[in-house]
């Protein structure tokens, strides 16, 4: 370890100054400014990535608006009336005057980005009206659904990993058992177990989710419990390695309790998968929320998607879709950062 | 070199290199788990073969007098707003569910071979392009890519297949990748470059069946997972329409009397559970078993 980091500039300056032993003066000073540099040489190709991503994505939402089979203008007029037949050219004409059908494909996807940058996501074929007037008064309600489940999820997944991993072989077996078992959960059926047993069978719960902390307990427990599993078993065996490392046991030398092993010094190093899964959790968990909020009836983009998906709303769809990977691109970014505040090692690496 | 490989010396030797016997003896047992849900394995594919066999009733028959019965010894999973049998329904709708849900898995790892192979071994430019248009589909949630798909094809059971194959293929992209980059890195591909071998004869003899062989746990866990989305998508009503059986439809076509009859929606719910669970026992169990270098 010590000879591959003296080997490696960075690495040996970061060492020592983690270390607290490096000499004081000029040399920290430059020691600081290279690291200052790699910093900021770090966080610029995050954000360039996530530009990247963000770019890529529009750019495939505009092409699925492009890829509904058929003349676009024809297939609007049918998507609007409900009904498929041949249009005639006035009536055509309006719709491709409208929507700017005619020009060339490049200005449409240049005045299509355009748009996106001033924050407009085109408008609805269906409902006469900007996509973000549909979707934006319900976008929250999802937002604030799949952060909840998260929370849970996290909630949940610490004290079963704390309670049950690195104890004895049976505890530690039920433990595996239960993560695989949630983990395979689909939503749509979770959801529904809940929604008998504590809405309708033991009336703990509004059987219609409302807006209230009461109506969202059980939408999220439906998404937190299966991301709870998924999450559990990479914490787990990180969990059960950090168990035998030697600062554990020094801990446990200086006469620290079992508890406080595991919540001070384990589980600092068990949670970093689970932090980097949980970017990629919460685009996912936006999959499950669409099924979820149809189950509880609860407002949010999955029921305005469902049936846009279903009338050919395309730019609704496209809208929610460039929003929701919007989200997920910031929420990794934000992982980054989680990430180095939680494991120092990589602030000075 | 198919004679070297024939000869009766290669084959001892490298069994004995792999395992110890104590052992290969203990990995080679079947776990519990794993029998139980090879019988399930075993049982869905009677039921694709022969569903006559394993139904009780005609699936399609129609007796309002016996709707909305709760499970009984008659009805074993009860009985629908017509009174079919949900259980002969659930058995006749094995078919098109598997189909979808192997279809699916097939689509998705065919293409993540593609993009991961590319990804690992193209160029840089090459390379550099797949990996960031990979970014950018996980970027998309894999239900919100579905229904981006649904919504331009138009629902059916053809566009399932193709809405769950692509959304989840990025997922499987990376892990396609991970292993070619694994194996491309490992000290026998490095001895094999030592001795002079030529790159295509690495890549066909050492990379690729390295890498790919991992992939059967992957496709296993694949499988299950593309009949749990293709449900959810008929369940959201955009799949398979109500009058088939398959599970998601069913699903679908139970909602709307949840409160009256749970069982329609609980029963066909439990078995896309069973299917998944065996499919993620199945899988980690060959995982297991080739990590430990016993196939």
């Amino acid at each position: 370890m010590t000879r591959t980091s003296l080997a490696d500039p960075t690495r040996t300056s970061a060492a020592a100054g983690a270390l607290g032993s490096g000499p004081a003066g000029p040399a920290q000073e430059v020691d600081r400014g290279r690291r200052a540099q790699v910093l900021a040489r770090r966080i610029a190709g995050k954000l360039g990535g996530a530009v990247l991503v963000l770019w890529g994505a529009a750019t495939a939402a505009f092409a699925a608006q492009l890829a509904l089979p058929g003349d676009l203008a024809t297939v609007i007029l049918n998507v609007r009336t409900g009904q498929a037949q041949q249009r005639t050219p006035e009536e055509l004409a309006v719709i491709n005057e409208q929507y700017g059908l005619l020009d060339p494909v490049v200005v449409q996807y240049l005045s299509y980005i355009g748009g996106l940058l001033r924050g407009d996501l085109g408008s609805s074929y269906l409902q006469f009206r900007p996509v973000w007037d549909v979707i934006g008064d319900q976008i929250g309600a999802t937002f604030a659904l799949t952060f909840t489940a998260l929370a849970l999820a996290w909630v949940l997944m610490v004290v079963w990993v704390t309670l049950t991993a690195g104890r004895s072989r049976p505890v530690r077996a039920l433990g595996t058992l239960v993560e695989t078992a949630t983990a395979g959960l689909p939503p749509y059926w979770l959801g529904i177990v809940l929604l008998l047993v504590f809405a309708l069978g033991l009336g703990w719960f509004p059987v219609i989710g409302g807006t209230g902390i009461n109506g969202l307990l059980l939408p999220a427990l439906t998404l937190a419990i299966p991301l709870a599993g998924f999450m559990g078993q990479a914490t787990r065996q990180a969990f059960e390695t950090s168990l035998t490392q030697p600062f554990v046991i020094s801990a446990r030398m200086r006469g620290m309790s079992d508890l406080g092993v595991r919540l001070r010094h384990v589980l600092r190093h068990a949670v970093l998968p689970a932090v980097t899964l949980s970017g990629w959790a919460l685009g996912a968990t936006v999959s499950g929320a669409v099924i979820v909020e149809t189950i509880f009836t609860r407002p949010g983009v999955g029921k305005v998607l469902v049936t846009a998906v279903n009338s050919q709303d395309l730019p609704v769809v496209t809208g929610i879709v460039v929003v929701i990977a919007a989200a997920y691109v910031l929420a990794n970014l934000l992982v980054d950062v989680v990430y180095t505040l939680v494991d120092p090692r990589l602030r000075t690496s | 070199m198919t004679a070297l490989k024939d000869s009766p010396a290669g084959s001892p030797v490298e069994s004995a290199v792999q395992a110890t016997p104590a052992r290969a003896r203990r990995s080679r047992r079947v776990r519990p788990s794993v029998a139980l849900a090879l019988a399930v394995v075993g049982l869905l594919g009677l039921a694709v073969a022969a569903p006559q066999l394993l139904a009780t009733h005609d699936p399609t028959a129609i007796d309002f007098s016996a709707a909305l019965q709760a499970p009984s010894a008659e009805h074993w999973f009860g009985t629908d707003e017509s009174g079919r049998d949900l259980y002969s329904r659930v058995v006749h709708g094995t078919r098109e569910s598997l189909t979808i849900g192997l279809g699916a898995a097939a689509l998705s790892l065919a293409l993540a071979l593609v993009l991961g192979a590319l990804a690992a071994l193209g160029g840089r430019f090459v390379s550099g392009t797949v990996n960031r248009l990979v970014e950018i589909l996980f970027a998309f949630p894999t239900l919100l890519f579905a229904l981006l798909l649904v919504a331009i094809l138009g629902p059916s059971a053809t566009t399932q297949i193709v809405a769950v194959g692509v959304g989840s293929a990025p997922g499987y992209a990376r892990i396609v990748r991970g292993q070619i980059l694994a194996a491309r890195r490992s000290g026998y591909v490095e001895a094999a470059i030592a001795l002079g071998h030529p790159r295509s004869v690495i890549l066909r003899q050492h990379v690729i069946p390295n890498a790919v062989r991992p992939l059967v746990a992957v496709f296993t866990l694949c499988v299950g997972q593309s009949i749990v989305w293709a449900s959810g998508l008929s369940f959201l009503g955009l799949g398979v329409a109500p009058p088939s059986s398959e599970w998601g439809a069913l699903l679908d076509a139970g909602r709307a009397y949840v409160t009256h009859a749970p069982w329609l929606v609980v029963i066909p719910g439990l078995v896309i559970v069973t299917l998944a669970l065996a499919a993620t026992a199945i899988g980690k169990d060959i995982q297991a078993r080739l990590e430990s270098g016993d196939s």
